[in-house]
């Protein structure tokens, strides 16, 4: 199978909460350090595993690219993908102000055009906007099935998925012949939650994703990473801006009780909810 | 702006709840709305929609809508925005919306603000607010397409209330489908059977952590039902097994608020905090003092769980 995974670099989402805005009202991430966004890389995990070669680790059953639209500074987030078991990375030169997720996921159709792949992965969503969208606009534009929010992924010969959707209280089961697009939860990195039917029955692996041994990080330097410009892909300009942001009301740290008895009655008494 | 089309969900052939949160929605903007049910057996819901003033209810009934496919779904809520000329598409942000409304917007060209927890006229502009990074930024979104596809958070748009009126219900026909739609199975849907309130729609919900180890339902459950909660989880417990994976609270599970959350064992990660910190009135219970969710709690309590539990449940059921 060769897959397509897309990726984005965001501000790290363990520091999400140290986000500032400048005078302007614009986000402000000075300081704040930049990675993969972990939904992608979960994504990734999702397209090594639909790969992997059960009798010979060091090759793939069929590739893995991963694609991002960013500055050149994202490439070091491309090799650090490299070096956990990508094939080839594909950058395609942008910033923030030229992207919204029309555009990503005009672009992605072109290279989906160019690469023709069976499979695109990526998160459900990027972990600063949390639009969750790319997904199910490339999809649309390419007249691909899709399967967003997928908590599990099961290869029926790499001709058709069976991907467990998480929906409201329930897993909808859906199964899309490829080509398609799928987009990940986090759930998809727990240890049974990719069958490739490459591995055997019953295969587990260790939770989360794996890392990148240090030979594999100094082989990464050597593997293929393309530079394209935005607009050898597509002409679009986004479709919304952000006219203004703001931080919510902060929720002040409230009173410690002693007991649950005064805990009972505060409830009842002062906030009045029992 | 010639109006909005509210796209309800239906779940075998029944009218979700978080559907009347589109409506709020429509009703807030202020021009007339026309309401459109995809489904295979839509007459009761139908109805039921009738009741809130939309101009029309429009109706796509058909075996094939039975289950939700979004290849099905999408073509015909586009043609049928269109065909209306209506500027506006709104679907409440459940897994539903979440997934059709990106679709819809890729097909009609539009921009889309997704998630969104308030909307206003700003100098003749709509601007749409949302919240982004795990809910420390709102921001204001502008979308500079003719046509707006939104979806609205459900614990942000109060439920709209049904009235006497009778808006007439029409029939439309199906879009052709998308091709994609031939390559698409609806297997199944497997569900938890439960007799708790949702977690989107309970007035109190009680939520456990990790710290709760293999004892989270029988710890959780009294309470629970002492206080007709519905019950959450922190990730940190779903993902060690203790918890099942739908009870998960937090940006990448559902997002809750109720007027009473009461986090049991739980640190307060920001993961999880982006899902429940519009609650009402928060209390944490845990044994660390340092915690995080204690920042953020009307009322902490500093005691090991496994003791102040049952206490809790004990006093609840001897005060009635």
């Amino acid at each position: 199978m060769k897959i397509l995974v897309a990726a984005k670099r965001v501000i790290d989402p363990e520091n999400l909460n140290k986000i500032k805005l400048s005078p302007k009202g614009e986000l402000d991430s000075t300081g704040l350090e930049q990675k993969a966004s972990p939904y992608d890389e979960y994504a990734l995990e999702s397209a090594l595993r639909l790969t992997e070669n059960a009798t010979n680790t060091k090759q793939r059953l069929g590739e893995v690219i991963v694609a991002t639209f960013g500055p050149k500074s994202s490439e070091v987030m491309l090799r650090a993908m490299l070096g956990t078991g990508a094939d080839r990375a594909i950058r395609v030169d942008a910033t923030d102000d030229n992207l919204d997720a029309g555009v990503v996921a005009s672009g992605l159709k072109a290279l989906v055009d160019r690469e023709k792949p069976d499979l695109v992965l990526l998160g459900y969503q990027q972990a600063e906007h949390e639009s969750n969208e790319v997904g199910q606009r490339l999809a649309g534009l390419l007249g691909w099935p899709q399967a967003t929010s997928a908590g599990s992924i099961e290869s029926e010969n790499d001709v058709a998925l069976v991907v467990g959707r998480e929906v409201e209280g329930a897993t909808a089961k859906l199964r899309v012949r490829l080509p398609a697009v799928v987009t990940v939860l986090d759930k998809i990195v727990h240890p049974k939650s990719v069958v490739s039917r490459h591995t055997p029955a019953g295969h587990a692996y260790p939770d989360g994703v794996r890392f990148a041994a240090l030979m594999a990080i100094m082989a990464a330097k050597k593997k293929p990473l393309t530079e394209l410009a935005l607009a050898d892909l597509t002409r679009e300009t986004p479709r919304v801006r952000y006219a203004a942001a703001e931080l919510p009301p902060r929720r002040a740290a409230g009173v410690k009780v002693k007991s649950v008895s005064e805990l009972v009655t505060k409830l009842k008494t002062e906030a009045k909810v029992l | 702006m010639a109006g909005t089309l509210v796209v309800a969900e239906l779940s075998n052939g029944s009218l979700r709840r978080s559907s009347l949160s589109a409506i709020t929605f429509a009703k807030q903007v202020g021009a007339p709305f026309a309401v459109l049910a995809l489904g295979a057996g839509t007459a009761a819901a139908a109805k039921e929609l009738a009741a809130f003033g939309a101009q029309r209810v429009l109706v796509a009934d058909d075996p094939t809508l039975l289950d939700y496919v979004c290849e099905r779904f999408a073509p015909t809520v586009a043609r049928v925005a269109q065909d209306g000329t209506w500027d506006t598409v709104v679907v409440a942000a459940t897994a539903f919306g979440k997934d059709l409304a990106p679709r819809v917007a890729a097909i009609l060209g539009a921009g889309y603000a997704p998630d969104i927890n308030l909307v206003k006229a700003d100098a003749g502009k709509r601007l749409y607010r949302r919240p982004m990074c795990a809910g420390n930024v709102f921001g204001w979104l502008e979308i500079t397409t003719p046509v707006h596809v939104v979806s609205v958070r459900q614990t942000e748009f109060a439920a709209a209330e049904p009235g006497s009126q009778a808006s007439p219900i029409e029939n439309v026909a199906l879009a052709p489908g998308d091709p994609a739609a031939a390559r698409v199975d609806f297997v199944k849907l497997e569900t938890t059977a439960s007799e708790r309130p949702d977690l989107a729609e309970a007035r109190v919900v009680v939520a456990g952590g990790r710290a709760l180890k293999e004892q989270f339902m029988q710890v959780l459950e009294p309470l629970a039902d002492a206080l007709g909660a519905a019950i959450g989880a922190s990730r940190a417990a779903c993902d060690a097994g203790y918890a099942p994976p739908e009870l998960q609270v937090g940006q990448t599970g559902r997002t809750v608020a109720p007027q009473l959350y009461i986090a049991i064992g739980i640190s307060g990660a920001i993961q999880h905090v982006a899902g429940m910190k519009a609650s009402k009135v928060i209390v944490a219970i845990n044994k660390d003092g340092d915690a995080p969710i204690f920042q953020i709690a009307d009322y902490g309590l500093v005691q090991d769980l496994f003791t102040a539990v049952p206490e809790l449940v004990s006093l609840l059921r001897s005060r009635g």
